[in-house]
Order: structure tokens, then sequence, then C-alpha cells
């Protein structure tokens, strides 16, 4: 039995987990609902710490809405030809990291990987507040906010005609899917353990729970509908999550520009979202486990399994980052060709340098076993993954669009101002708030499927025995 | 007479099994197999199986809800596109398939997802049906067996729990 309360429990854990070991399969069950429970109730300070970073970043962000929302576009520095700036590359930045929930939940979920269990809970809240986040710059970028249903596609009764034709009007409708089915996901997935809070909960709490948490007995019928359902859920969301990124890879690799007319785009995006999705799933499996004394549940082993798969996610990409190259390079476009010869010597050189070298070189560390271990080491590893995964949204979008067909529109000298860059910060408070906020009121552990694998681990144990 | 209830609590899954194979083969008057419910902290469907097929129809659910929203879709936006009061279009179709696909593809897999959840709560008989029997300590590491019988049985019933050393075994009246 383990519990971690202090510094020296977490010695006792390191000396008797086993290495090879995913988790420890003589803990108690009872012992996996207190851990969890406690770390709802008295988390580390530094959860304090950082939930107040998120917000004070947060409110940076909300005044530099409010100062934009009040000046109009121009205030952000926004105009022809650069009409996206920062706010569209990083909606693609968080739509992308939204993936590692769907990659970590659903599909490991559907190859039986039973060691995702422990950490898919906060992968799946990532994918629903990453998708949240997202969804704040399809708003912010419109600058008249106030008309944001104009990119929801229903019939004509206000006598607009929506194009149905447009990637753009499929987006909002791939994104509002997305995110409904992302709530249901991580909502349904999470009624057992709903009703085990509701069960020690009291007052207010406890009705909250006792709502949430659906009936839920635990009866033979419950979980038999549960399983099916689930993986029916997590079947959909596969496909789903594909279709997300194609849309928003479409909404460039569908136009004329150079730089965006490529067709391997959709499968491009797709990548680079899983890949920046598992950075993002090693940085804050480290902070959590930190924080909330996850030690015995967020095992180096499983962090060992998911930087191998980071890496693998990583080659892909490359991989992909290559090919997109070599089709500007052989594709007989002398406009293609310049973007890219433009992105790699003009004034956005060093960023792109940077991407390519963040996005494709620092990988090769995940290689390294006593590196895989060194949780310093990942905590700032994920994190350069990640600015190479943010830097890439920003050389498809700011290069591209000062580099177009006609030679007076470009606009080599552009960078964004403080306005973008406000609100850019803030959506990461925003995200890291909200994310904090759900790990104080939810488990960010998945209670029951960390018995289920204790105890089919155990059981295959005893009868290797 | 109105059928009564009673919950027995095991420590472990071993026991569990051994009431319900005794429960099974009691052959006891007002009493049916079916009527046997377990509740466990995780999924058992080795114990679940003991209890005969118990059908799941949430994929039914899934399927009207999956044909539904491509239907519905499909048809909102065509019927959309093909009311738009003027038709420039070059040529081209009013209704173009290949991209209406994109947006029924999309509500295909939203109401398949929401019908399922739909299809699920309906399973478990929302909002009511809730048993009054239930302990807490199932949601830990508990496991409990439910019988829904004949007054007269009960005590039978809690007999053959007895026998396999329950943690407790409570009824409709307290324990």
């Amino acid at each position: 039995m383990i519990h971690t309360t202090d510094e020296s429990d977490i010695e006792i854990e390191r000396r008797f987990v086993p290495k090879a070991k995913d988790i420890n399969e003589d803990i108690a069950w009872a012992q996996i609902n207190k851990d969890v429970l406690r770390s709802m109730e008295r988390p580390r300070l530094m959860y304090w710490v950082i939930f107040l970073a998120s917000l004070a970043l947060f409110s940076v962000g909300v005044y530099c809405e409010v100062y934009q929302y009040r000046n109009g576009l121009g205030a952000a520095d926004l105009e022809n030809p650069q009409v996206w700036g920062l706010y569209i590359a990083t909606f693609i930045f968080w739509i992308g990291m939204s993936h590692s929930g769907t990659l970590l939940s659903a599909i490991l979920h559907i190859m039986h990987a039973d060691w995702r269990k422990p950490i898919y809970r906060f992968a799946e809240a990532m994918t629903t507040f990453s998708l949240m986040t997202a969804g704040l710059f399809v708003l912010v970028h419109l600058g008249r906010v106030w008309q944001f249903y104009y990119v929801v596609a229903y019939p004509n009764e206000r006598w607009t005609w929506p194009n149905f034709n447009s990637p753009l009007v499929w987006d909002a409708t791939a994104i509002g899917t997305y995110l409904t089915s992302s709530i249901v996901f991580l909502y349904f997935g999470m009624i057992p353990d709903l009703a085990i809070c509701r069960d020690n909960a009291k007052g207010f709490r406890k009705k909250f729970y006792w709502f949430l948490s659906a009936g839920w007995q635990g009866t033979d019928r419950q979980w038999a509908n549960f399983r099916v359902a689930y993986m029916t859920l997590a079947c959909f969301l596969i496909p789903l999550a594909v279709s997300v990124h194609s849309i928003v890879a479409s909404d460039f690799a569908v136009s004329q520009q150079p730089g965006w007319h490529i067709t391997s785009f959709p499968p491009y995006f797709v990548a680079g979202a899983l890949y920046s999705g598992c950075a993002a799933i090693i940085t804050l499996f480290i902070i959590l486990r930190y924080v909330f004394r996850f030690e015995a549940y967020m095992t180096m082993p499983i962090l060992d399994k998911t930087c191998r798969l980071t890496f693998a996610i990583a080659m892909v990409w490359t991989y992909l980052n290559l090919i997109e190259y070599a089709s500007a390079w052989y594709g007989n476009d002398e406009y293609a060709k310049q973007a890219l010869i433009f992105r790699a010597t003009g004034t956005y050189a060093p960023y792109w340098w940077a991407m390519n070298f963040l996005g494709s070189i620092v990988p090769f560390v995940l290689v390294f076993k006593s590196l895989r271990n060194h949780l310093p080491t990942m905590m700032v590893v994920s994190l350069l993954l990640n600015v190479g995964m943010w830097l890439e949204r920003f050389m498809i979008i700011t290069p591209t669009l000062a580099h177009g067909y006609y030679p007076w529109t470009w606009t080599g000298d552009w960078w964004p101002n403080w306005v973008q860059i406000g609100i850019v910060a803030g959506s990461f408070g925003w995200f890291s708030m909200l994310f904090m906020l759900f790990c104080k009121i939810f488990p960010a552990v998945s209670m029951y499927e960390v018995k289920e694998m204790v105890y089919h681990r155990f059981m295959a144990s005893k009868a290797r025995a | 007479m109105g059928k009564v209830h009673t919950l027995a609590l095991f420590n472990n899954f071993e026991e569990a099994v051994r009431a319900i194979q005794e429960l099974k083969g009691a052959h006891l008057p007002g009493f049916r197999i079916d009527d046997v419910v377990i509740k466990s902290p995780i999924d058992h469907p080795e114990l679940s199986e003991m209890l005969g097929k118990r059908p799941v129809y949430v994929q039914l659910f899934t399927l009207a809800g999956a044909v539904l929203g491509g239907s519905v879709g499909f048809t909102l936006i065509a019927s959309a596109q093909a009311n738009f009061l003027l038709q420039i279009r070059g040529g081209r179709p009013v209704v173009p398939i290949p991209p209406d696909m994109v947006l029924t593809y999309e509500l295909f897999i939203l109401f398949g997802v929401l019908m399922t959840m739909l299809g699920c709560f309906i399973a478990w008989k929302l909002p009511g049906n809730r048993s009054t029997l239930y302990n807490t300590s199932i949601s830990v590491d508990k496991i409990g067996i439910l019988v829904r019988a004949d007054p007269l049985v009960i005590p039978k019933i809690n007999e053959i729990f007895a026998r396999h050393q329950p943690l407790q075994i409570m009824g409709e009246h307290g324990r």
C-alpha cells in the first residue's frame, strides 16, 4: 500500500515501485480513492502559484482584448495582407493541442493500451480546454466579436447566404462538433469517478456530484452499457479529430496562396497536432505529478512510454515537413518556391530555422533513456517542442501572407504588436486557469480505471505465478 | 405481494462468485436470476456473465443518431442551397455533393455522439429507478449483490449470503 503524503513517502515509492512496472499492483483500491480525492482537497502550494499566475496572464489578455474591441483591429496592427497575425496561428496551435486527448484516450483505449489509464483524464480535459481556447481566437480575430454568428452555417433566414463550399464554414461546424463530443467524452468517462466523489463529499459538493454522477451505482447493467457507449464514443472521436484538423488545414490548402496550396497539408497538420499535444502531455504530466502528489500513478515508466510515442510522432511530423519543402521545391511552382526561400532567408528566417531545430532535432533527446527519466530535462524539452510547434504555426501564417503573388503587398518587416502578444499570452493564462480549476474540482486521475489496471495486472501476475 | 430487495456486501470477487453460484442452484420459489444485480467498483464482465446475457441497446441509439444526423444535416444544407434567391453557379451544381459531405459527416458524428449518451442514460433508466440499497464502500473496493424477490424468500437468500462471509447484509428496512 502506498500513501504519498510527503517527501519521505515519495522516496519510499521510488524504492518500492519496480522501474519496469507502470504501477504498483499491490496498491489498495481504497488508497487510490484516498490519494485522488486528497489531490482535490489539498494540492501543494505550487497549485495556487500556478493558478494565480494563470489568472494574472488571463487578465492581461482580457485587457488587450478590451483595448482591441474599443479601438478596432487596427489597434492590433492587423491590415492587409497581414489580416490574421498571431490569432489564427495560435488558433491552429490550440486546435492541435486538443488532439492529444483523443490520441491518448480514444486511440489507446481502442488498442487496449492500459498504461494510458492514469493519465488519460487530464489529456481529455486538455482537449476540451484547448478547444475552448481555440474557439476564443475565432471570435477575437473577427474584431467585431458580436458578429460571430456569421461563421455558423445555418440557413438563410437572415437573407445572408452561407457559402457551404467554404472551409471556414466547415471549420466552425467541425470545431463545434469536436468541442461538444469532447465534453461528452470527458464527462461520460468520468461518471463512475463522480459517483466516488459523491460518496465522499459533503454539503453543496455532494449535491453537485450527485447530479453529475447520473445515478451511478456500479450495477452490471450500468457497466455493460457504459463500456459499449464509451467504446462507441472513442470510435467517433478518432475520425472526428482527424477531420477537424484536416478541415483547418483546408482553410489554407484550398486557397491559391503560394506556400499554402499543398496537398500534404491535412496529414501534416494532423501530425503536428498530435506532436504538440503529446509534448503538452509531458509538460502537464510533470506538473500534475508534483502539484497533486501523483507520484504513485504518474510513474516514470508511463512517462517513458509517452516520450517514446512523442518521438515517433515527431519523426512523422519531420517527414511530412520535408515533404512540404520538397513539394514547394520540386513542384514547378516558382511562387511557392520563392515563398519557401523567403521563409528560410527573409525577415522571419531565424524563426524558421528555430522551428526546424526545435521540431526535428530537439526530439532526438527523447532517444536517450537516461534523459527520458530525468524530469527537469523532460520539462524543458517538452516546452521547447511546443515552442517549436507554435513557431510552425507562426511560420505558416505570417511569412506566407507577407510574401504573396504581388510584390506590392509584400510586408517583410511586419511584426505583431503588444495587443496581439497580450491576447496570445492571455490565452495561455485562460487555458491554464481552466485546467487547474478542473483538476481541483474533478478527479484528474481516473480512479476506476486505475483500479482496473491494478486488478488485471495483479491477476495476470498471479496467473503467471 | 410486492417484491423486496436485499443487498449483501462481499470483500472480494471469489466470495461473490460462490454466492451467485449457490443462488442460481437453489431454485428458490419467487426468485429469478434476472432479479439479481451486481454492484461493483470496476467492470466485472466475467461476474455479469454468470447472470446470463443481458442485452445492451446503446448501439441502436448510436445508429439512429448517426443516420438521423447525416440525413438531417444533408437535407438542411441542400435545402438551404436550393432556396438561395439567386443561383449564380456558372454551370456548377446547385447542390454540390463533395463539399456538402463534409458538413453531413460532422453532423453524422455529432448526432451519433449525443444519441449514444442519451441511449446510455435511457438504459440506466434515468432519472428514476435508483435502488435505495446502496453502500458507499461499493465505490471503493467492495462487491454488492442486490436481489429482488418475494419477502418470504428473502430469509433463505440471506442464509445463502451468510454462508459466504458477507461483510454486511442490508434489507430495505435496515440491516
